[in-house]
């Protein structure tokens, strides 16, 4: 029999302060994390740092619940991994120094993880992976696709030319006074709103994979702005369904083109934006009866969390990756 | 017993060691490059050159700021990591009062300041006294000619130092004029064998607790606190 092997992870990129335990790359054994939503809220979107000092007076406070959660001590622990970017760079420096300190007071090995590569990880917490298969990250900071044949092995077949999908959402909830997050809030409207209105799909070249959303963006805007002028007043929950509608056509359409021209098994749908019951449920039609299997994680493992990190740590410590003491932090680290 | 120092609060990095009250190793580098990628790398070669393991520490000093944000949560994230880790207590040091040890045969007061630009500091006002540097003027962020003027109250010599210095010697000596005592040549840079002496007499703290000492708010927090004033005032 071979031992369980036993991960921490340490999560910081953004506005979650994370620790998590996870064994054999697969199952959670305990996973913490601290949001700072409430923080941000009245700055209407994250404040870096605030974010960074947030992370600094958590960081303690979370490994300490992590491992009481987890009922195992350090004896247990075969290694840390850690978010090493791309992310922002003054929260990533909190993980990555706790990271080198615990992993140097302990004498354990240390391994640097991409932050993409966690949000497609966080799925394997849920079922094994079957290669090759088709990531869509979608988040906040990302759009996405990506074609594993083999764990840690990354290919990125398409991703957005300007806006990530979850920022469009940030920028048309800020237009719509809706409060901060405003993915869900557009989410929610979306869903007892009609699609009146018609906004742009930016399809981009005919083969091509990447996505592209400010158009879309100045479009919703421009909608608004041109009707308030006119003294007509649009249905917020309209204007969030028509939003919606062109964001998930494009997303879902993209995805499933790139699936079958990759011949995947598995696609694999995660990030924040996952989150978005309108996409979930689109996925989950596109793909039904194709033969390939659709994985998006529970809502808890789409955010921002240090279990997905440990999950991809796990694979990549596997292998043979390690980090030295020299490791940094790395805001604009390409998957690779 | 051995203790661990750490300052990566400002452009030097510092580390030192300690066995007992007896410094055993100490590295400073004053030059403008990455905390984060040396600080771990430094701790390391200084601990294997002397043979010593991590679990053989048994309390670790790190200051705590003001100074660079960025810097301050390196020095923090990694002590308090560590202390957490081996279970040993830890002790945070104000980064000026390490300075201030360099003035510590110094018979008046003591001025260590950091510039935190357009023409504001972080500094504070110390002296020896009872086998300690105690604090005069606690630790502020201030506009250096502001500073100043409150210094002229003081009938003693001052002794500034900073590493900073060049910056402003010209409006220290104006003010200040023969009570103004600067000194050229290494004083001006934080020594961390100082810092665990500093630390040593002090209270550890719990390590959950122990946060930097920025002494400056947030700017988006700031400009969100003037504007709830603003709307306050005027509604
Ligand atoms: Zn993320």
């Amino acid at each position: 029999m071979t031992k369980d092997v036993y991960v921490l992870g340490i999560e910081t990129s953004c506005d979650e302060t994370a620790a998590a335990i996870v064994k054999n790359g697969t199952e959670i054994v305990s996973n913490v994390v601290a949001s700072q939503i409430e923080s941000h809220k009245r700055f209407g979107g994250v404040v870096p740092e605030i974010a960074s000092r947030h992370h600094v007076e958590q960081m303690t406070i979370v490994l300490e619940e992590t491992f009481a959660k987890a009922k195992l001590d350090w004896e247990m622990i075969d290694a840390i991994a850690v978010t090493q970017g791309p992310g922002l760079v003054g929260a990533l420096l909190v993980g990555v120094n706790t990271a080198k300190g615990l992993a140097f007071a302990k004498q354990k090995p240390l391994v640097g993880v991409h932050h993409i590569a966690g949000h497609i990880y966080a799925n394997r917490l849920k079922q094994e992976f079957a290669f090759p298969l088709l990531a869509l990250v979608v988040s906040g900071g990302h759009t996405e696709l990506i074609v594993m044949k083999s764990h840690s092995d990354y290919e990125v077949i398409g991703e957005t030319r300007d806006d990530a999908a979850g920022e469009a959402y940030d920028k048309v909830a800020r237009v719509l006074d809706l409060p901060y997050p405003g993915g869900p809030q557009i989410d929610r409207l979306a869903a007892v709103g009609e699609e009146t209105i018609d906004f742009p799909r930016a399809w981009l070249e005919a083969d091509s994979f990447d996505f592209s959303f400010s158009g879309l963006k100045s479009s919703v805007i421009n909608t608004i702005h041109n009707a308030k002028q006119r003294g007509e007043q649009l249905k917020k929950a309209d204007i969030a369904a028509s939003f919606q509608a062109s964001v998930v056509d494009v997303l879902t359409e993209k995805t499933f083109r790139a699936a079958q021209q990759f011949n995947v098994q598995q696609v694999i749908v995660s990030g924040g934006v996952a989150a978005n019951k309108g996409l979930r449920k689109r996925m989950q039609t596109i793909f039904q009866g194709t033969g390939i299997s659709l994985l998006i994680p529970p809502l808890d493992l789409c955010t921002d969390n240090a279990a997905m990190i440990a999950a991809a740590g796990t694979v990549a410590f596997e292998q043979g990756k390690r980090s030295g003491w020299d490791l940094n932090a790395h805001p604009s680290l390409l998957l690779s | 017993m051995y203790v661990l120092a750490i300052d990566t609060s400002n452009q030097s990095l510092g580390v030192a060691l300690l066995e007992g009250d007896r410094l055993i190793a100490h590295l400073t580098t004053n030059i403008a490059k990455n905390h984060s990628e040396r600080l771990m790398p430094a701790i390391n070669q200084l601990m294997e050159e002397i043979q010593l393991t991590p679990d053989e520490l048994e309390k670790i000093i790190v200051a705590k700021g003001p100074g660079s944000y960025t810097g301050v949560r390196i020095g923090l994230s990694t002590a308090k990591s560590m202390a957490w880790a081996l279970d040993i207590p830890i002790i945070g040091v104000s980064s000026l009062e390490v300075l201030a040890w360099q003035g510590r045969f110094f018979h008046g007061y003591v001025c260590p300041f950091f510039d935190a630009r357009r023409g504001m500091v972080y500094t504070g006002l110390y002296r020896w006294k009872n086998d300690r540097m105690v604090s005069v003027e606690p630790d502020i962020n201030i506009l250096m000619d502001e500073w100043l003027t409150k210094l002229t109250a003081y009938q003693e010599d001052i002794l500034f130092l900073s590493p900073d210095i060049e910056t402003y010697q010209t409006a220290i000596l104006q003010k200040m004029g023969g009570r103004a005592v600067i000194p050229d040549g290494p004083f001006g840079i934080a020594n961390a064998s100082h810092l665990a002496w500093a630390g040593m007499h002090k209270q550890a703290e719990s390590v959950h607790h122990l946060t930097p000492s920025y002494l400056r708010l947030a700017e988006a927090e700031a400009k969100w606190i003037k504007k709830q004033k603003e709307c306050q005032e005027n509604g």
